[in-house]
Parts: structure tokens; sequence; C-alpha cells
């Protein structure tokens, strides 16, 4: 059993000792081993050359980033939140995400953009907010978003290898979280979604550690009688349509829990994709529990307010089966 | 102009006429090429935006001379110029600007966005100062793979005033990147003159916060920037750090082919056009019989040639297969894109 944090810095780890291409950059990477320690022992091992320290400058360092991957090199480029990147969005959306199309193939722009999305605690509206939906708008971007230390190792090593731009989402609260990793190498496939738990009565899609809630909301739900399929998304761009369309097809009912706010989430794209390849399937609208309409203020009774719940998971399970 | 060029007189000893030559066919190709532009803009052949470069040709002339071929270069939007000045053919870029198949790029980047790996060129960058840290990057690859060759990072007036140069200027510094910036000022930021835009309006020391090296440079003279940039190059190529010209140059034209340009005096664009870089030098090649009268007018002559075909050449080819949407967005093969 590893860490996630452990899992992440394995795969940035081995990646390293496999491609020299390979370096990490980004604020407290280096000396201070990581702002949440994910990045511990890395300029050990490598040294200041290939993990650098870089002045808290989101757009330069994103940018730096950027030109090294157009011209050779592939970064790991971490954002100690991605609430911190928006200072780098153009960096990441007007020149990572089209640099290959604007040259017509002649520079690739091999980079990952990584660090931690979502609430996390107490820690108010600038703090708080999650991206993956703002950044599989794009075109030319792909869009990781996962913590099982398994798949989040294994991905992270797929995204290190990719040749395509990527965004990749994990979770400040879900850094401990523990799961059976193997001594072996291994990597998971970007693209592909993982079907968690089998059931028969109700699908239920999420990503990211909003599958805690959802786990959880399966649990209960179980012992209330009713069968969830439970699917972990993993990547958010390109979507796994076709795991979702077969669940539900099965299932005939779908609720997406989501942690990104509810206009043009990722939970709008998927209740998209359901209405036009599995309408006729269907026996209820297709029905979501999204972070609340609203900024998250401090107080802990706006926490549990504004995020899903397992309570809100079965509320809406319940609402589609009509019970 | 007379004391001008005697300014200058010292300084020509220094090169070889095919130097001059070199420096005169690559200002009157850009400016030819720029002319026929415009001139294919009205006539609808060329649409979206188009940024000439008309009064600044010496200074893509003078870098080009400069620089070796393996280093790499990268710049803004105003960029046939120096894309034309590394290589690029007439030919490619004025098929681009028709939105061919044939274009340097496909006809995907149209008149900002020039790239060619092959010319070490990293285009053709639309949005103002975000070329700035890309360009410090290029370096740090460069220093990352352990060559020595610099990273040429262009930028103009306005694209001084972006975070993105201070946070650049800042790491390159820190980190002693081999790049040299190169702040094409020509007064204007659009339609904003540089003094209306800090209280600073002396470029080159903006680098001074960062303690880089940095100085002005005459940008309406090929020569002036050929000797700063080698200077420059050969100090971050030595493993020194950055270096900063801003070169002090001139539009002729308005930003784009949409903007009268009505906010500069004609007094003004007179002032500056009296000091027109091929000018200068065509009258110190002849007068200082660096080559005959003869000579200058075989290049005219071979460079009216070479813009009438890249119009022909353009106007020919065909236009780019929509299904070419879908290609270079990802290099994955077969990325599941979203059709319906």
């Amino acid at each position: 059993m590893i860490t996630l944090r452990e899992a992440i810095g394995e795969a940035m780890t081995e990646e390293m000792r496999r491609d020299e291409r390979v370096f990490l950059m980004g604020e407290e990477v280096a000396e201070y081993n990581g702002a949440y320690k994910v990045s511990r022992g890395m300029l050990e091992e490598f040294g200041p050359r290939r993990v650098i320290d870089t002045p808290i400058a989101e757009l330069g360092f994103a940018g730096i980033g950027v030109g090294a991957a157009m011209n050779g090199l592939r970064p790991i480029v971490e954002f100690m939140t991605w609430n911190f990147a928006v200072l780098a969005f153009d960096q990441i959306v007007n020149n990572a995400a089209k640099t290959l199309s604007q040259s017509a193939g002649d520079y690739s722009c091999p980079i990952v953009f990584r660090g931690p999305s979502g609430a996390a605690g107490q820690l108010a509206q600038q703090h708080s907010q999650t991206f993956e939906s703002w950044m599989a708008n794009v075109p030319g971007l792909k869009v990781i978003s996962c913590i099982d230390p398994y798949d989040t190792k294994g991905l992270m090593k797929s995204a290190i290898r990719d040749d395509d731009p990527i965004c990749f989402m994990e979770s400040e609260m879900m850094y401990g979280y523990k799961g059976d990793v193997p001594e072996e190498e291994y990597t998971v496939p970007i693209g592909k979604a993982a079907v968690r738990q089998s059931g028969s009565d109700v699908t239920i899609v999420s990503y990211n550690k909003m599958m805690i809630v959802a786990q959880k909301a399966v649990e209960d739900l179980e012992k209330q009688g009713i069968s969830a399929e439970l699917i972990d998304l993993r990547t958010i761009r390109p979507l796994d349509h076709e795991t979702i369309v077969t669940s539900v097809k099965k299932t005939n009912r779908l609720v997406v829990v989501d942690e990104s706010w509810p206009f043009a989430g990722v939970s709008a794209e998927i209740a998209y994709e359901i209405q036009k390849y599995a309408f006729d399937y269907l026996d209820a609208p297709v029905t979501r529990v999204n972070a609340q309409d609203t900024s998250l203020p401090y107080a802990a009774p706006f926490v549990d307010a504004y995020l899903p719940t397992p309570e809100k998971v079965i509320k809406a399970v319940k609402e589609v089966m009509y019970r | 102009m007379a004391t001008r060029a005697k300014k200058v007189k010292k300084k020509i000893v220094n090169y070889p006429q095919e130097q001059y030559l070199d420096w005169y066919a690559c200002m009157l190709r850009v400016r030819k090429f720029e002319e026929r532009a415009l001139m294919m803009y009205s006539k609808q052949k060329i649409r979206g935006f188009l940024h000439v470069y008309i009064g600044q040709e010496a200074v893509c002339a003078g870098i080009k001379s400069a620089k070796r071929i393996e280093d790499p270069l990268i710049t803004a939007y105003r960029q046939h110029g120096i894309a034309l000045a590394l290589g690029a053919t007439s030919d490619a870029c004025m098929a681009e600007l028709f939105g061919k198949s044939t274009g340097i790029n496909k006809g995907k980047g149209g008149s900002m966005h020039f790239f060619s790996k092959e010319l070490r060129y990293f285009g053709g960058n639309g949005i103002v100062g975000a070329q700035i840290p890309i360009g410090a990057g290029i370096a740090l690859a460069e220093q990352y793979k352990k060559t020595d060759n610099v990273s040429i990072t262009m930028f103009g007036d306005g694209a001084a005033r972006q975070g993105a140069l201070h946070e650049t200027f800042n790491m390159a510094m820190t980190w002693k990147l081999p790049v040299v910036f190169v702040c094409e000022n020509n007064g204007y930021a659009m339609g904003t003159s540089v003094e209306r835009t800090s209280n600073v309006d002396e470029l080159y020391k903006l680098g001074w916060s960062y303690e880089m090296p940095s100085e002005p440079v005459d940008g309406m003279n090929p020569m002036a920037v050929h000797e700063a940039m080698h200077k420059a190059l050969a100090h971050a190529r030595s493993g020194k750090g950055p270096y900063l010209l801003e070169i002090k140059t001139y539009r002729y034209r308005g930003h784009s082919v949409s903007d009268p340009a009505k906010y500069r005096s004609k007094k003004e664009l007179e002032a500056y056009k009296a000091k027109d870089p091929i000018h200068l030098l065509e009258s110190i090649i002849l007068q200082e019989k660096i080559a005959s009268n003869e000579q200058i007018s075989t290049i005219q002559k071979s460079i009216h040639q070479e813009i009438d075909d890249a119009v022909a050449f353009a106007e020919a080819s065909p236009l780019p297969d929509p299904a070419e949407l879908f290609t270079d967005n990802y290099l994955q093969d077969n990325y599941p894109f979203i059709k319906d």
C-alpha cells in the first residue's frame, strides 16, 4: 500500500530515470520536497538541473515549460494548486494546446501540467475550485483527474510519455489516500474509464475525490437493496463515452457525481452523450449531483451545503428510481 | 543622409561585399513582399489580420546575419519579415497568406503564425508577450541539452508591458539562460505610443531591474543591428546569461491593415522615412562603391520577379482539404473527436 502522493512521486521518478528529457519544475518542488511532498527525494536523486525550483510566477514558468517542450524536452510543470494555474491559462490554452495546429505539425508540446484541483477543507473561494471542465473544453489538451494510487501512478506515467499536452488533476485532500500498487512496471491507458463496481439498477459516474462520495453512496444503497454500477472516469478528455453508454443501456438510469460547477460542467457533457446515444434506454432523466452554482465561502456549514455528499447522491438515485 | 552615411563609414570595411548585398536583398525582399501582401489584401486574396513589417526591415536583416543557423528564434505576430530573413521562401509565405495548402504551415497559421522546424523558427505568435517565456524555455532546453545555441526571443514595445516579460527576465537571469531578448520598439503598441504606457520609455532599461546587460540599438541600420546582435549573442553563448537589446525602429504602416494610424503625425512618419534602412544601405553601397548600379538593379529585378512568382504560385495552389481540420490537433492517432 502506498499513498497517492507516493504514487505520483514514483511515477515521476521512474519516468525521469527512464528518459533524460523529463524534468520537473514548479514552486517548492526541489528543496522543500514539494508543497505537498509529492516530489520528496527527487532533488536528491536528480539534482537541480532536473528538479527546478521556480519563483512564484505561474505564467512565466508555464511558458518556459512550453518552450522547453517545443524544443525537445518533456517537462512536468507542477502548480501548487490548479487555482494558481489560472495565471498560466494563457500558456496552457493559447500555446500548449495550439502549437501543433498553428505550426501544422512542425512543433508539438509534450508537457504535463499537474497539481491538485477541487475543494480541500475550508480554504474559501479562491482555493476551492475544480478545473476539469475548463481544460477539457480546449481541443489540443488531454485532461486526467484521479485519486486511486494505482491508476494515478499508471496514468501519470502514460501522461509523461504522451506526445500531447496534458492537464493532470490531483487532490490535496487525497494525497494521503492509500492503495495497492505493484512493484513491477505498468501504465494505465489515457481515455479509458474503469467500472469500479458492477450493478444493475442505476449507473453512477464520477471522478477524482467525488469517487469516495459516490462509493459511500453505493455501499449505503446496497444496504437498501439498490444495485448501483459505479464508473470512475479517470480521464475527462477524451471522455470514455462507450463505457458510460454501455452501462446505461444495462441499468437504464444515470446519476453523475461531479465536483465541477453545474454550468457546462463534466456532468453536462455526459448528459448530452447519454441523451444522444442511450435515449431509448433511459427510464428516467439523467440526474447530476454537482458542487453548488456558487463560490465556496469559508465556514464549515457552507462546505457541506456546497459539495456533493453521499446523502445527496442517494437522494438523486432514488429520484431516478422513482422511490 | 550624407552625415549618416559618414557615421557608419568606418564600419563599412568590416564586411565583405556579399554581406552588404545579402542585407540589401533581404530587406528589399521583405519590403516588396509586404507591399504586395497589402495589395493582395485589398483584392481580398488575403483575409484575417495582416500586420506588415515595412520600415522595420533592418532588424530582421541584422539579426539574420549575426545569428548561427542553429540558433532558435521566436517572435510575435508581425513576423513575415523575420521568417523571410531566416530563409522561408516567398512562395511558401505568400501561399500561407492566401490560405493555401502549399503555405509554410499548410494554410493553418495565416499571417500571424509561420513556423519552421527546419529553420529553427518557433513562430509567429499571436498573444502579445506570450512568446517571451516560451523563448526562455527554448533557451532552457538548449542549456539542458548542453548545446551552445542561443535563443533569440523577439517582442514589441507593447509586450514590454506584460507581466510575462518580467517573470521571464527574472528567471532567465537567475538561471543564466542562453537567450538574447530583442525588443523591437516601433514606437506604438497598436495605437498607443510607448510614452503613454509607462514612466519608463527607454525600454532597454527594463533589463536593469534584473541586472541584465541591456542596450539601445539603431534599428534603421542593418549594420548596427548586426553588430549589437553579434555582441549579445557572444555574451549569451559564452554562458554569461541573457542580454536585452532595444532595437529602435519604426513601422510605416498602421498596426494592421484596418488601422489608418491617425495617432501619429505625418511629420513623424516622414522623418522616419528619411532614415529608410533600404535607401540608407543602397546609398552606402553606391557611394562606397561596394557594388555597382547594375548589381543593385539585378537584385531589384530578381526580387520583383520572385514576388510576382510567389503571387502566381499562391494563386495557382489548392485550398486545404477541410478534412485537415482534424489533423495536427493531437499527435495521438485516431483521437476520438466529438463530432456530433
